[in-house]
């Protein structure tokens, strides 16, 4: 049951990174971050539905965040990401609304020209946005104690952690649940599934919102860690990134995401330093050499690993697909 | 808005829709025969403006018309057959047995190679070779005077690429070896058209074109990194506003973004980068194929 621990492992392991080097913190914190998002997009990914655009949810949550705590600084930070999660949600209901009748490129490209607006507007309207400089927050207090950087970035750490182990739990139980089966139904089979009673719409509906809920706290957790939100997160590199580490780590069980993020925020780190220029090059080749060698990700191949011969349905239908 | 803007923004808009029109008439003439949307399309438009600028550097001086139109033409040719060739044989068909998802993640990851290839061959300070502009000169419509190669060529090319692809697509044998594979790959297999061929060589048009609009393009502009992506964007928006696959479609619009651009530059500044996505969410709200495609069933 090595999956079943691994949201486990992963907390433990962030959080011991993150307290041995104290440098760490942020980038961690920042991977987790898009382990989120891209958790949005892979659950979007099964339904064999490929979003360029979710990027946009994750930084209309994070302006949102910014916003509140400038007008109200006491705003404590869960509140804050409880605000980023209902933020995206919201969004992603209003879109959804037509968004979900699309399939392929269009949903696709769809996504990506809702986020390239929002990327105009917020780089236009400079009065409200702060135009390309973005705009800044202070820090929040958290658990109603205003700290100072370290013991907050520390706080902010422990917590994100924990939340991501509580939201890999919940995600799972909802892809094992009917509607989750559903979502999956809809790549390998829609017009199947509407003969069976169940609207494929109002079924890629709840996925779709519950998708862009999860960018929302991704981007709630992205302002809290940098205090600066921009439009550049928005834009549609951004969101390739996230369908990057989606399928990195895979879409058979939710901690996928977070595995990919990790292996990409330490890529980058990597990169930054040796690999400057060729970071997106980089990028390229292990998608495509991804494509070829791994389609079902990293995910799919620590499936694989198991101390006793167990059974394995679950995986073994997934790498078919 | 008076009479010089409103010609100021016919004309503007005409020269982008002929540039519009030509790249996105190659992504969906790859697309139609090969199901496959090239993300990486937007690249080989830059790489061609790139590459034109090189070649107009070397054999252009800004006075003679055909030395610096040959250089534009060489630098396209070059890239776009290179270019293609080598993604098709090395990729596209590869990958045409694969999930559309993963057809375009493959594409995409070939983008991001070509953008980071592109920085380090030319660099990321703008570069400008604007010798076959300055070679044909200015022309004056009334109070507005406006480049001839603006004015007169690229809608000239555009309107010939057009009128000629139709003419080949119904009329010469390889034409309608393409028009059948498109239809139906198998089909058309079995009937003995040889449909890798067939795959290939439109793959290699369809990159040809992408590199032609941008070699059309880089005397009237400078190039920057970053430009293979917004052209991507654009030329998806008219291929989306026309339907896949649709020729005379794109035409349509390419035109309609193209001026729609054209006149928010003027009326509204603030709101010129929104114009092609605000065509498309409308276009696509009201008619979810695009303009011109006939609805697919979906597949039981």
């Amino acid at each position: 049951m090595v999956l079943r621990a691994l949201p486990w492992l992963i907390a433990a392991l962030t959080l011991a990174l993150g307290l041995l080097f104290a440098w760490l913190k942020t980038p961690l914190i920042i991977a987790l971050s898009y382990g989120l998002s891209a958790l949005g997009v892979s659950m979007l990914i099964r339904a064999g539905q490929v979003s360029f655009g979710h990027a946009g949810f994750t930084c209309l949550a994070g302006y949102a965040v910014v916003a509140v705590s400038r007008a109200w600084p006491q705003t404590d930070a869960l509140l804050l990401l409880l605000l980023g999660v209902s933020v995206g949600g919201l969004a992603g209901a209003i879109t959804g609304l037509f968004v979900v009748r699309y399939r392929g490129i269009f949903f696709g490209m769809l996504n990506l020209a809702l986020s390239m607006v929002l990327f105009a507007v917020l780089g236009k309207f400079y009065n409200l946005t702060g135009g390309t400089d973005g705009l800044r927050m202070e820090r929040p207090p958290i658990f109603g104690q205003l700290l100072e950087r370290a013991g907050f970035e520390t706080s902010l750490l422990a917590v994100s952690s924990l939340l991501v182990v509580a939201t890999c739990w919940v995600v799972a139980r909802f892809y094992a649940s009917p509607v989750g089966q559903a979502l999956t139904a809809i790549k390998s089979n829609e017009v199947r599934l509407e003969y069976l009673g169940i609207s494929a719409k109002r079924v890629f509906f709840t996925g779709y919102v519950a998708s862009a809920a999860l960018c929302g706290f991704s981007g709630g957790m992205f302002a809290l860690i940098q205090g600066l939100v921009t439009p550049e997160m928005g834009y549609w590199v951004r969101s390739g990134e996230y369908v990057f580490i989606a399928v990195l780590g895979g879409t058979l069980h939710p901690v996928g995401a977070f595995l990919g993020a990790l292996v990409f925020e330490f890529l980058k780190l990597f990169a930054a330093a040796a690999l400057t220029g060729i970071w997106q090059l980089v990028i390229g080749v292990v998608l495509l050499a991804l494509i070829f060698v791994a389609p079902a990700g990293l995910v799919a191949w620590l499936a694989r690993i198991r101390p006793t011969r167990e059974p394995a349905p679950a995986a073994s239908v997934q790498e078919k697909a | 808005m008076n009479a010089t803007l409103i010609v100021l923004a016919l004309l503007d808009g005409l020269t982008q829709a002929a540039l519009l029109f030509l790249v996105a008439l190659g992504l969906t003439l790859i697309f139609g025969v090969m199901r496959i949307l090239n993300v990486a399309h937007g690249s080989l438009y830059a790489f061609g403006g790139y590459a034109a600028a090189t070649a107009g550097k070397l054999i252009g001086d800004g006075q003679s018309i055909p030395l610096s139109l040959l250089a534009l033409v060489l630098g396209a040719l070059v890239v776009g057959l290179l270019l293609g060739a080598i993604i098709e044989i090395g990729l596209v068909r590869r990958i045409l047995h694969l999930d559309p998802v993963m057809q375009l993640l493959a594409t995409f990851a070939v983008f991001m190679i070509l953008e980071d290839l592109q920085r380090l061959i030319w660099g990321t300070s703008p570069i400008a070779v604007t010798h076959a502009v300055d070679a044909m000169g200015n022309l004056k419509i009334g109070a507005v005077t406006y480049t001839a190669y603006q004015l007169l060529l690229l809608p000239a090319v555009a309107i010939a690429v057009f009128f000629s692809l139709r003419w080949s697509l119904g009329n010469t044998r390889f034409g309608r070896q393409i028009m059948a594979v498109t239809h139906h790959r198998e089909v058309a297999q079995a009937m003995g058209i040889n449909a890798k061929k067939v795959s290939l060589l439109t793959f290699c048009a369809g990159a040809l074109l992408g590199t032609l609009g941008g070699a059309l393009a880089s005397p009237t502009t400078s190039l920057v990194p970053g430009i293979g992506g917004d052209m991507m964007v654009l030329s998806f928006a008219v291929v989306a506003v026309a339907g896949l696959g649709q020729i005379t479609g794109t035409a349509v619009a390419a035109l309609m973004i193209g001026m729609g651009k054209a006149f928010a530059v003027y009326l509204l500044p603030e709101l010129d980068v929104l114009v092609p996505y605000l065509i498309m969410l409308v276009v696509l709200l009201w008619r979810p194929q695009g303009l011109f495609a006939v609805a697919e069933a979906r597949r039981v």
